[in-house]
């Protein structure tokens, strides 16, 4: 090991270009200083759901930047394992912006050095060309909405003001499976009366979990598009189908100086209770436990909420599973997961979500309830080939709702 | 070394194809065009070589939309010149007008290696490799899936169908068909590309005019029309079984 200054321990290395990556982490995030304050306790480490196959986890990548080291780090791949489920900077006693600071830099250096894994290179050069991971057209953004009843306004189309901009997503736009919830929140939503449009061809995707995995200039560039698209357009608020888009234009899009008010749905709906309860009617008697979103529960504290909605069911009968709340298990598709599960499987032999289906089961509940559309087919897929989950429904509040509206 | 990569942009197949009002070419007006696929391999092909020992890699492509991002995304991978060619792309324009074209603009780079697609699904004359080389008067061969240079010559891979390879030794300077380059083409992160559109020149060349012929001319194009000979049988699948084995016994074969 190189002699190292009391400045240089400090600082995290000798070395120029570490000396530049540890700024960078710091200037990453807001709070990213907290950074020198690692108490090394390991913590972080022990909560990451990957952590036991990583080569670097949280706590051990800052023990390699404070040993004048990391080049190490950019030789090894298992970082790639990190979903950015933030159950790192939750437990930082340090207060330590791990997951959007140290781990997403990480990824960043990765990716600019090349060392990315192949089928995530397709989702990040598909968000480039056609502005969402899938490679679907962008001319087909809006065809889940053909035939719903009002029409669901297109901004570009009708060019007249609306109360509520509904920013749908890629997974929702696009997904076979997210659309059903789509369309359940488009039923929600006419039921209320909500005077809503969405932007169709010109949504771009919301670019966080581009972010998250290393794409930082990937996702200002779709951040600048959207942000584009916003200022054509009047409306009072965004609500949105994704904990991600949500947690991009809530935290990250005013730091590009993009700001709008903006609300996940169910924030949204929790403040229309009073109107929504009345419609109702439908039971749907059935013991369901409701499943955290790492972007909307952990990242910005939204807990209440959407186990509101569920207990305005009638019927419901709300359960919770043994990681609950701030707790939660990832379902394994943020921060680029969506991407690597090929990647995971070879190095994990097992998913995120297969953990959290087999808890679900065990809570006793019969219908698994999510607010994020990542949830449905990773959960359903879990479903399909875990033994003893059979009858484990997956649906999305939204769908819950609308079913309850009858 | 000198290696010259030649791209073409195609129809970005994500989008379904309409046929113009004339019925004779595709309604361009909504389609994107993208860096024809195998064109981007021959790409990558060229910067491995580079990577691998040594090369002064130019990239050439025409100047029409999406012409700017390929060849700075080329930059940020490692490519020295980036050239586009002014001239008609568009319309009735062929494989056979193009490498015409293209000659002088290629001798003038006097190449080693000029790498390019090993087809495209804008090829209606045949592919632009076999055209380069007759009008360069240099070898060629396709279909090649790996290239190692060695003393003024390289050696080649190529596939054959039924899964059988060749190796191919060919002296320079000499045209290749890629099929496939010996890694997927590498992602660059958006990043590195916009650092390239500020560092990066983009030469121009202004092409000869276009001679067409030796191309084809299209009469009529058409989306696959369904045809009648089809007969859909229907009812239980007793009834089914039953008027199938009328057919082939009224056709021979029972």
């Amino acid at each position: 090991m190189p002699q190292m200054t009391d400045e240089s321990v400090r600082a995290g290395s000798t070395r120029e270009d570490d000396i530049s990556f540890y700024e960078k982490v710091l200037a990453a995030a807001p709070n990213g200083e907290q950074l020198r304050l690692c108490l090394e306790c390991g913590n972080c480490s022990g909560i990451c759901p990957f952590g036991y196959l990583m080569t670097y986890p949280p706590s051990r990548l800052i023990a390699m930047l404070r040993a004048d080291r990391f080049n190490k780090v950019l030789e090894t791949d298992t970082v790639w394992m990190c979903v950015s489920c933030y159950a790192c900077t939750a437990v930082c006693p340090s207060k330590i912006p791990l997951t959007f600071g140290l781990m997403t830099s990480v990824k960043e250096e990765l990716l600019l050095a090349g060392n990315v894994p192949a089928e995530l290179q397709t989702a990040l050069a598909n968000s480039q060309r056609y502005g969402n991971p899938q490679g679907e057209s962008p001319r087909k953004r809006a065809d889940w909405a053909n035939g719903i009843q009002p029409e669901v306004k297109i901004m570009g189309k009708v060019k007249q003001p609306v109360d509520v901009l509904w920013f749908v997503g890629d997974y929702p736009s696009y997904h076979p499976r997210v659309q059903s919830t789509t369309k359940a929140l488009a039923k929600v939503l006419n039921a209320l009366g909500v005077d809503f449009g969405i932007l169709g061809p010109d949504e771009s995707s919301d670019g966080d979990s581009q972010r998250l995995a290393g794409e930082r200039g990937l996702f200002e560039m779709l951040a600048e598009k959207n942000g584009k698209v916003f200022s054509k357009y009047q409306f009072n608020r965004i609500i949105t189908t994704d904990p991600h888009a949500y947690n991009a234009i809530k935290n990250e899009y005013p730091r590009l100086g993009i700001s709008y008010p903006v609300q996940h749905f169910t924030e949204y709906l929790v403040e229309h209770l009073e109107q929504l309860t009345p419609l109702l009617k439908h039971e749907v008697k059935a013991k369901v436990t409701y499943h955290d979103p790492c972007y909307l529960g952990r990242a910005n504290g939204i807990f209440d909420q959407p186990r509101a909605l569920l207990e305005a069911i009638p019927g419901v009968e709300l359960v919770e599973m043994a990681h609950n709340h701030a707790n939660s298990l990832c379902c394994g598709g943020g921060g680029g997961g969506m991407w690597l599960d090929g990647f995971q499987w070879e190095k994990a032999h097992v998913r995120m979500s297969d953990w959290r289906v087999r808890e679900a089961v065990t809570s006793g509940a019969s219908i698994l309830a999510v607010a994020c559309p990542y949830e449905t087919p990773r959960f359903e897929d879990a479903v399909k080939s875990l033994n003893g989950s059979g009858p484990l429904i997956v649906k999305d509040i939204a769908e819950l709702l609308a079913e309850s509206l009858g | 070394m000198n290696i010259v990569a030649l791209f073409k942009l195609v129809p970005d197949l994500v989008e379904e194809l309409e046929i113009d009002g004339n019925g004779t070419a595709l309604n361009m007006d909504f389609l994107r065009l993208i860096i024809n696929e195998f064109d981007d391999h021959a790409i990558e092909q060229a910067i491995l070589l580079k990577e691998r020992g040594g090369a002064q890699v130019s990239i050439l492509g025409p100047d029409i939309e999406g012409v700017e991002d390929v060849l700075y995304t080329a930059a940020s991978k490692g490519a020295d010149r980036l050239i586009k060619l002014t001239g008609d792309f568009q319309g009735k324009a062929n494989n056979h007008a193009m490498a015409r074209a293209v000659t002088s603009a290629l001798k003038e780079l006097q190449p080693d290696l000029i790498l390019t697609g090993v087809q495209a699904n804008t090829d209606l004359d045949g592919s632009l490799g076999p055209l380069l080389a007759e009008y360069l008067d240099m070898p060629y061969v396709g279909y090649v899936s790996g290239v190692k240079v060695a003393d003024g010559k390289v050696i080649t891979r190529k596939e054959y169908p039924g899964g059988l390879v060749a190796e191919m030794e060919i002296k320079l300077p000499a045209v290749l068909g890629i099929q496939a380059a010996e890694q997927p083409p590498r992602y660059i992160a958006v990043a590195k590309v916009r650092q390239a559109m500020k560092t990066a020149t983009i030469e121009v060349r202004t092409l000869a005019e276009s001679d067409l012929s030796g191309g084809s001319t299209i009469r009529r194009m058409f989306k696959p029309e369904a045809g009648t000979r089809a007969e859909m049988i229907e009812g239980s699948a007793e009834e089914v079984t039953t008027r199938l084995l009328d057919i082939f016994k009224e056709i021979g074969v029972l």
